[in-house]
């Protein structure tokens, strides 16, 4: 199949553009700019897999989980070690990545925002690699379920602020640092966490993530010489999915699975299912699947892990959606956090919560095939930040 | 001419900047969006932005938010906005621009919403998150029925698209005054003075200001460069002490009455 997305405009199909105020319009083209010349510079371009390698520590592993795989009985399971990249999970690649386009740009400041912390640690963290001042933008109510990240990007130098508006979580953190961007876009460079935003975000972070699928796709021709009958991950806004799906995207006879949340069930109000139980909208500068009501307000979003309480994804996985290149299913709260455990006692792997959702969905779809076919799954993150919230549903107190 | 070129129109004879007020639909609750419309236009104001709220403000300050919040809470939907204005069109000409974020628009359908404004007496529209970029949609659907695209631009815009898109605006242009949210900082006169002549030069597209506006001092500092001047958290702040008490029409009277003489003054 041909696949060239996005197009000159920032589109794919329907979805994407950039739909932000006029005043962010010339920051956009600008960095526009500068990423299609630093995508084609090979200076660049060693200088990002310089940092991979020796301070991110790629490649990440691929793991074949064979107990996981013996017990479901079916097709074998193949890991990919996101948890095991410097601070913890795959959104340090899309940092690195983003801090020396910033450099390149020649912008002294960074801002981002973030949900359970992961990206405001990734972010804070390659701030202090390169000495930039950094702020970012949280939501009072993941502060507070994620207080272990909070004062990890303090002690990395970060100023971290407080978002009370709104729902007071992820939607909310972006809206402020989308504000803060707005009346600072001079010398500041916003580093988005995912695939979304107004382009050329959702393609820059595709580009910086699809390390993830590339190497996979060559680890798994080492292990079993082929491609994997399905390629699995979860999705938030979709960057650890998006970097695992995009190497395979023109190999149709790989099955792409996005895993969304959700949370207390789709039919419950209560989810962060924008694909399974969404409809196309426009938010955050870019046009996509949202949950919003009759009248166009955006809803509240909610799951148990904090990186996937959002209520919108990625323009690219809805095009995929539409297309029907790539699936999307979801799974529950309940589920994913029984997957969490599972996966701990049987592999020894604590996941993030937001990786569990994607093993949740390998003990459904594992069974139903052959011994022989195989499912590589981006384990996206690891879990120990998410210990407390697990006691938390589990009755336990420390 | 329509309803927004005959007002710029008499204004400039009469060498006059516009005086523009802005306020959310809805907050307090929409009876009282129809007293405040009638208040506004009877005190002075030349043309009233009209906001529809939406959930998530981007390009707002505090104030607005906390506006589109209240609005919100009071049930307000742009099908509730457009028979407000049906309503208000009765007895009142001034000229309304729909002021909001697109995803309300978008989910209410783009063609349905041009002959439903149109049908209400809308005169312009402003989308803040809809870029020339994106807008081909909804600009032909405009033009259809006779309803302005208003052009924003800003401190950020460079000279070359700044010309492009004053060629193509309908309307007046929003010309923004700093780099910013709404109502967050005060306005310096001088340091966009520069840019709205330049602006003149490009198009005879009328230039309204606004973003940092709130003193009758203010308003006569711009209006004397600028063809209109745009007030809104100074008057949505009004309108959140008052609420829904008796004091809060000859309060906001009293208010534009001082912008109005601010502006009568400045030329």
């Amino acid at each position: 199949m041909t696949y060239e997305f996005p197009d000159e405009r920032g589109h794919f199909g329907d979805y994407g553009g950039r739909y932000v105020a006029e005043t962010l319009m010339p920051a956009l083209l600008e960095l526009e700019q500068a990423y299609t010349e630093a995508r084609q510079d090979p200076a660049f371009q060693q200088e990002f897999a310089y940092y991979l390698k020796n301070y991110v520590g790629r490649p990440s592993p691929l793991y074949h989980a064979k107990r996981l795989s013996e017990e479901l009985g079916g097709a074998q399971i193949y890991l990919k070690r996101e948890d095991l990249n410097h601070t913890g999970a795959h959104k340090v690649n899309n940092t690195v990545g983003q801090i020396l386009l910033a450099r390149r740009m020649g912008k002294q400041r960074v801002i981002a925002e973030t949900g359970a912390g992961q990206h405001g640690v990734a972010t804070a963290t390659v701030a202090a690699l390169f000495g930039m001042e950094c702020d970012i933008f949280m939501g009072k109510e993941d502060i507070r379920r994620q207080a272990l990240n909070v004062f990890r990007m303090k002690l990395l130098g970060a100023r971290v602020h407080e978002v009370t508006s709104g729902t007071a979580t992820l939607k909310d953190a972006m809206n402020d640092a989308l504000r803060y961007w707005v009346t600072h876009v001079r010398d500041t460079f916003y580093i988005i966490g995912t695939v979304a935003g107004p382009h050329p975000y959702p393609l820059l972070v595709r580009d910086f993530q699809s390390v993830i699928g590339e190497e996979s796709k060559q680890q798994m021709a080492e292990a079993v010489g082929t491609l994997p009958d399905v390629a699995l991950a979860c999705i938030g806004g979709g960057s650890n999915a998006m970097g695992l799906f995009y190497p395979f995207v023109k190999d149709v006879g790989v099955r792409l699975i996005g895993v969304e949340a959700a949370g207390f069930g789709v039919d419950t109000g209560k989810h962060a299912a924008s694909i399974s139980a969404g409809a196309p909208g426009v938010l955050h500068g870019n046009k996509t699947y949202l949950l919003q009501d009759d009248a166009g307000q955006i809803e509240h979003a909610h799951s148990v892990s904090a990186g996937l309480d959002y209520p919108g994804v990625g323009p690219e996985h809805a095009h995929l959606n539409d297309i029907g290149r790539a699936e999307y299913v979801s799974v529950t709260d309940e589920e994913a956090l029984e997957a969490f455990q599972r996966l701990t006692r049987v592999e020894g792997i604590i996941p993030a919560l937001e990786s569990a959702h994607a093993i949740a969905e390998v003990f459904k779809l594992a069974p139903t095939m052959s011994r022989e076919q195989t499912i590589l799954v981006c384990l996206s993150g690891r879990g120990d930040k998410d210990i407390h919230t697990v006691a938390d549903a589990m009755g336990v107190e420390f | 001419m329509t309803r927004i070129e005959t007002v710029f129109h008499d204004l400039r004879q009469r060498n006059q900047a516009a005086l523009i007020p802005f306020l959310t639909a809805g907050d307090p609750d929409l009876a009282t969006t129809a007293e405040l419309i009638r208040t506004l236009a009877d005190a002075g104001a030349d043309l009233i932005e009209l906001g529809f709220p939406f959930s998530d403000p981007m390009a707002d300050g505090p104030t607005i938010q906390a506006s589109s919040e209240r609005a919100l809470q009071a049930g307000t939907t742009l099908d509730k906005v457009l028979q407000l204005v049906t309503e208000v069109r009765r007895d009142c000409q001034v000229p309304l621009v729909l002021m909001g974020y697109y995803n309300p628009l978008y989910r209410y359908g783009v063609e349905k919403f041009a002959a439903d404004a149109a049908a209400a007496g809308v005169d312009g529209l402003l989308l803040v998150d809809l870029p020339p970029e994106e807008a081909q949609e909804v600009t032909v659907c405009l033009k259809q029925v006779g309803i302005a695209m208003i052009t924003l631009l800003a401190p950020t815009t460079p000279p070359e698209r700044m010309r492009r898109l004053g060629m193509e605006a309908e309307g007046y242009i929003y010309y923004v005054s700093m780099t910013g949210v709404t109502g967050t900082q005060q306005v310096e006169p001088e340091a966009i003075r520069e840019a709205v002549e330049q602006l003149r030069g490009m198009t005879d597209i009328p230039v309204g200001v606004g973003f940092g506006i709130t003193t009758p001092e203010d308003a006569a500092a711009v209006g004397r460069f600028a063809d209109g001047v745009v007030v809104g958290s100074a008057l949505v702040r009004i309108i959140e002490k008052y609420g829904t008490s008796n004091e809060l029409l000859p309060q906001v009277r009293q208010f534009i009455e001082s912008l109005k003489g601010g502006l009568a003054a400045s030329r």
